[in-house]
């Protein structure tokens, strides 16, 4: 009898302890996301000579060549500012982001557009589920081919958008780094979309990124270019202080 | 107490045999599983296990044993055979992007794929055809986890008339299909030449002037689904976002038109006097009166190339 009481008192006793333990998570919890989240900021480099961007003849699709006649386009793969500043760098954190933090689904809808032949933005971050809309700018028609990897949990589809065709909504069900876009009737034209969980930042004409509202903590940061790679640091970030981090990546 | 005990300790070591048992036995337990896939083809259920055998005997010579199209021919094959483990499939009757319904593979799988190396297996009983389509969907989970899509209804076909030829002829122009077929249809139109399927290898577009079939059927209806689901993992778009039924009707008339049999499209377009537009030309009424005295297959000259 006196053996069974105690084993009543441990399961109590257990109980109790399981109760605490779980208010004290979801406490925690609570503490770890407030709206007072911190920014991350940096500047992208590039060392070294940017590769030689080809020229785009668009001469097989004149309205688009007239567009560029006097400005002529170049591919895009590295684009460099004049202060070494590197262009469509997408930086995200790949690790420590907590639940909620990393499953949040951005409410903005980007925009992808055809406009003279070629992708505005060339490299666009998204979330998971995030929508964005696909729009053609141009007298002529596109077809939009995003080619995710084959296999993977995202799927290539492909649609004709005839000019002045309504929007085309979709969004990527999976993170991917990167997705390659594609128009077959355009073949010049090429732009990657980035699906990232959490918070993203794109790198601007002078190489600057900023990532907004990253709850405190000690992170691993991405930054990803289309063809010189990724690459990664640690940043910790504290109760509403902006952090910094710079990348520099060199020139093949 | 002391038994109730040794029952807890004798429950918690099974569960734990248990789980490393299964984690040790997944694959098994898996492919197990994957030939539980099933395909449902009007009143047919097809079973994968029962492909196995056909599998290995007619398909794995090109679609290889893994579905992974590298069958021991596959090196010698243009087209190359399908990879079943990537899901993706070019004759569908879902909207791009999704899979296609078990009675496309099934439909598919009875046709053959005109202009490739894959016959028609009709030869095979419906049954048998039924649980290979089972079969070529247990290479991909994404069958576990993912419904087919919406199936894009096609309304009766209309009446041919001349209207609907004129009009079909003008959608040609608009939705620019001559940027890869050709303003003939001769699979020459400026793009052509730099297409290439989602593995990067180069593919040509249909050419309506000396093919009859098309590769996912020879009929109507056929070439009305072509082009509103397009043919995934092509550069073939889908065109149903934009391109309504009664439109789609009109555009199949006016590319009946264009192909190497005798149509009853064929005989109106003739009456008509129907001539491909020149999308290059700057102005229907600057263009000069045949001053070329040999016209080429050049887009600027087809409007005075005589039929």
């Amino acid at each position: 009898m006196k053996k069974q009481a105690w084993y009543r008192g441990l399961a109590i006793f257990s109980a109790a302890l399981t109760l605490i333990f779980v208010f004290v998570m979801s406490q925690r919890e609570v503490k770890a996301a407030p709206a007072s989240g911190a920014g991350i900021t940096g500047t992208i480099k590039l060392e070294g000579t940017a590769p030689h961007q080809r020229p785009i003849d668009m001469s097989k699709e004149p309205a688009c060549a007239a567009v560029h006649k006097a400005n002529p386009v170049t591919t895009e793969n590295v684009v460099a500012g004049s202060g070494g500043g590197l262009k469509n760098v997408v930086v995200y954190i790949s690790e420590g982001l907590s639940g909620s933090a990393e499953n949040e689904v951005a409410s903005s809808k980007p925009i992808w557009d055809q406009k003279g032949c070629q992708y505005i933005p060339h490299v666009m971050g998204l979330n998971p589920n995030q929508h964005f809309e696909v729009t053609n700018s141009d007298p002529t028609s596109h077809n939009i081919h995003p080619m995710p990897k084959p296999g993977g949990p995202n799927h290539e589809w492909n649609k004709s958008q005839p000019s002045g065709a309504p929007p085309i909504d979709n969004t990527w069900q999976a993170p991917e780094v990167a997705i390659h876009v594609k128009c077959n009737i355009h073949p010049w034209m090429s732009g990657y979309m980035v699906v990232v969980k959490g918070p993203y930042g794109v790198s601007d004409d002078s190489g600057s990124f900023k990532i907004e509202n990253v709850p405190p903590g000690s992170y691993t940061l991405t930054a990803w270019q289309e063809t010189l790679g990724t690459q990664t640091q640690k940043i910790t970030v504290a109760a509403g202080k902006p952090a910094t981090a710079d990348f520099t990546f060199k020139a093949k | 107490m002391r038994t109730q005990h040794l029952n807890f300790i004798a429950c918690a070591v099974a569960v734990l045999a248990v789980c490393s048992l299964s984690s040790a036995q997944v694959t098994k337990y898996q492919e197990d599983e994957n030939l539980g896939m099933e395909a449902h083809v009007g009143k047919l259920t097809g079973h994968a296990k029962d492909a196995a055998t056909n599998y290995r005997r007619y398909c794995a010579g090109c679609h290889g044993d893994l579905g992974d199209g590298e069958g021991e021919n596959a090196v010698w094959l243009d087209p190359k055979p399908r990879n079943f483990t990537l899901a993706t499939f070019k004759c569908r009757s879902t909207p791009s992007g999704s899979l296609p319904t078990d009675e496309d593979l099934y439909n598919t799988v009875g046709r053959g794929l005109e202009s490739s190396n894959m016959p028609s297996w009709n030869p095979l009983s419906d049954q048998a055809r039924a649980d290979l389509v089972a079969y070529v969907k247990h290479f991909s989970d994404r069958w576990k986890t993912e419904k087919s899509g919406a199936v894009i209804e096609i309304p009766p076909e209309p009446a041919v008339n001349a209207e609907r030829i004129k009009a079909g002829q003008a959608l040609f122009q608009k939705l620019e299909c001559w940027k890869c077929h050709g303003v003939e249809g001769r699979a020459n139109g400026p793009s052509a030449d730099t297409l290439t399927d989602d593995q990067n290898r180069p593919i040509k577009p249909f050419n309506f002037h000396d093919q009859t079939k098309f590769k996912c059927g020879a009929e109507d209806r056929d070439l009305y689904r072509i082009f509103m689901t397009g043919l995934d993992g092509t550069p073939m778009p889908s065109f149903s976002d934009n391109v309504k039924p009664d439109e789609a009707w009109d555009l199949v008339f006016y590319l009946r038109t264009l192909q190497p049999m005798h149509t009853q499209e064929k005989e109106i377009a003739k009456q008509l006097g129907l001539k491909p537009i020149n999308p290059n030309a700057p102005a229907p009424a600057a263009a000069p009166a045949a001053p070329n005295a040999a016209p080429t297959t050049q887009p600027q000259s087809n409007e005075n190339k005589p039929q």
